[in-house]
């Protein structure tokens, strides 16, 4: 018998049974749609994070300040004012693989413009802010250096301030007040989206540095010049870690902090925050591949035990096809092939379902779809893997079956 | 005769082993049948005529004795070469017809021929020869549950020839028929006969009997009469006007 009868000789078998065949299909397909959708998500989700950490600088190290100990009750961390412009300076101009070291302030505000008024949070930056962010100005132009260093009244806006505040109309030009401080309005910036904790990184105004911190973020820092951060970027090709052992023998020292002392500060970096998320999407990823997996074994189990109902149920046919001149491998091969197409199909409608929810998910979280090739042909080659090897005991019991009595079964 | 008859059987036994009790089915049965004869093989039901079909058609091994088919010893073939005996030298006919009722008259007729080997095409001519052959032109494209008794028989007869085996065997083939539809299918064996066409019908019915050239009877296990005859013609019987039964 040719594979080509023996294949078509089992679609009829599977059509005429064919709400039978689809229920046994159910456990493959419910698996294999787990397995594409699962990877399409996670890579889609991973893609995100990629690009989020993009958006925010993949090579940014965020120096905050650390705890200090007040009266005998440590602080938690960022509360001391231990960082200053100085610091930021000093890193940028000492350490050659950093290429900005941006000092910020920032502050919950109430922006005023007309007869509107919108609460955000203001951030005082300096020229290097726009390098390690990776972050333009769409319209307009952004701060000079004199503006920068003497504390001018500029101001630039994100785009869901400019969209509270002024709704389709251009800000530029345009003035805000903000602690009953006038600003004029010099720029938009370009809209960077939702940040990868889930804020809204362009519902904030950028003022000068100084002026933001003597004038609106609070007096207290004006004092000693302090910051509540400084954002360092690393050059391209620069290795990160020594770059920070860098960075903290530099604070170290310029903080005047002893030997056996911890530090006054702490380091961040995007790699570490980017390894824990992969870390608990991997674990996601387990979690779902464990579902799969128990799917396809049941599936398995399921196709087993149709194929075992079908010899039965068709006993008689098979002796006729054995009186006929069926060889017991021909007979073999019939069920063999029924049950791995019974589980291909399956495994195709579950690749179908499975790029169906990707592509519902990625329309509605908003990513790229991503959808494996590698893992889809996967998928269908181990769904008839699946077939096989659950058929084969069926077909085995089939093939063994002598035809004098296969043909006087009922 | 100077060549090998066709079948050759030589103390056939047939034995089985249902838990204690051995059954003694066939009990050393020696006999031959030319080629070309239309044999019908009688006896009632555990007289062990079942067992010689299964055993003539390849369906069964002998447990003792030689059968020869066409000379070659058939009780040293395994399960794979029996099948391709069957498939070749065997044309069965059942009382129950065993088509596959989700095919069409054709694809039953092409059944033998796929696993043969052969290609499509030939299949195709081959099989509607075969069905034109026993009067079915006009039903290739119909299912089982489309056609008649008589014409499913048909169709199963067209099967059993369409690999042009040495022997047709036909257990009990009008069994489930009406007598007049049973009479047409004898005039088809007789007319396949006239053509060459070893016969062999399994029945226990003097009637059918009545219709092939010898007689062979069973009774226990053995052969207990074997006689020729002048068959009854079954063409001539559907051409008179019905008798009152």
């Amino acid at each position: 018998m040719r594979l080509v009868d023996a294949l078509l000789s089992s679609l009829g078998a599977i059509r005429a049974h064919a709400l039978r065949s689809i229920l046994t299909m159910l456990g493959i397909v419910i698996g294999v749609a787990a397995v594409i959708a699962m990877v399409a998500v996670g890579n889609g989700a991973r893609e995100r994070v990629n690009a989020q950490i993009q958006a925010l600088g993949a090579n940014l190290i965020i120096v905050i300040p650390g705890t200090v100990t007040q009266g005998g009750a440590r602080l938690g961390t960022g509360n001391a004012a231990t960082l200053t412009d100085a610091d930021a300076a000093a890193l940028r101009a000492e350490i050659p693989a950093v290429q900005a070291s941006a000092p910020i302030v920032r502050g919950g505000v109430q922006v005023i413009s007309g007869g509107s008024n919108w609460a955000t949070s203001a951030v005082g930056v300096d020229q290097d802010y726009f390098v390690a962010r990776d972050w333009l100005v769409e319209r307009g132009r952004d701060f000079s250096e004199e503006e920068s260093r003497r504390g001018g009244q500029v101001a630039l806006l994100g785009q869901t301030v400019v969209r509270e505040l002024f709704g389709g109309n251009d800000p530029i030009g345009a003035q805000v007040r903000v602690r009953n401080v006038p600003f004029d309005v010099i720029g938009v910036m370009t809209a960077k989206g939702q940040s990868m904790f889930g804020a809204d990184q362009d519902d904030v105004i950028l003022l000068p540095l100084q002026t933001a911190r003597q004038r609106v973020v609070g007096t207290s820092r004006a004092k000693n010049r302090s910051v509540n951060q400084i954002m360092v970027k690393i050059r391209e090709g620069e290795d990160l870690a020594a770059a920070e052992e860098e960075m903290k023998r530099l604070l170290r020292q310029r903080h005047r902090i002893q030997d056996g002392r911890d530090d006054d500060f702490s380091l961040r970096n995007m790699a570490e925050i980017q390894a824990t998320r992969e870390q608990s999407a991997r674990t996601m990823a387990m979690l779902l591949l464990s579902v799969a997996g128990v799917s396809l074994v049941v599936g398995g189990i399921g196709i087993m035990n149709i194929m075992l109902v079908s010899v039965t149920e068709r006993t008689k046919e098979i002796g006729l096809r054995m009186a006929v001149g069926a060889r017991p491998l021909d007979v073999m091969g019939q069920f063999l092939i029924e049950a791995t197409t019974i589980a291909l199909i399956g495994g195709l409608i579950g690749i179908a379902i499975g790029i169906g929810i990707a592509i519902i998910t990625a329309i509605q979280a908003g990513w790229p779809l991503l959808i494996d090739p590698i893992v889809v042909v996967t998928a269908f080659v181990f769904s008839g893997l699946v077939g096989i090897v659950s058929g084969f005991y069926p077909a085995f019991r089939a093939a063994r079956l002598d035809p004098v009595e296969a043909l006087r079964a009922a | 005769m100077s060549a090998s008859p066709l079948i050759e059987v030589r103390d056939l036994e047939r034995i089985y082993q249902m838990g204690e009790e051995r059954v003694v089915a066939l009990a050393g049965v020696s006999t031959e049948i030319a080629e070309g004869s239309f044999v019908a093989v009688m006896g009632p039901s555990g007289s062990g005529k079942s067992t010689f079909m299964n055993l003539i058609g390849c369906l069964d091994k002998p447990s003792a004795g030689s059968y020869r088919l066409k000379g070659q010893e058939v009780g040293v073939l395994g399960a794979t070469e029996l099948a391709r005996t069957r498939n070749r030298e065997i044309g069965f006919v059942f009382q129950q017809f065993n088509l596959l009722q989700r095919v069409d008259a054709l694809g039953n007729v092409e059944l033998p021929m796929i696993y043969a080997g052969i290609p499509v095409k030939e299949r195709r001519a081959r099989a509607r020869a075969a069905l034109e052959r026993v009067g079915l032109a006009d039903r290739m494209g119909h299912l089982p549950l489309q056609l008649s008794g008589g014409q499913q028989q048909r169709v199963a007869i067209a099967r059993a020839l369409v690999n042009q085996p040495a022997c047709l065997l036909a257990d009990e083939p009008t069994g489930a028929l009406d007598s007049r539809t049973s009479l047409d299918i004898m005039a088809l064996f007789q007319a396949l006969n006239r053509e060459g066409v070893t016969v062999i019908v399994v029945t226990h019915e003097a009637e059918v009997a009545a219709f092939a050239s010898r007689v062979i009877r069973f009774r226990d296990g053995r052969i207990v009469s074997d006689v020729q005859q002048v068959p009854r013609d079954a063409a001539a019987a559907l051409a008179e006007p019905a008798e009152a039964a």
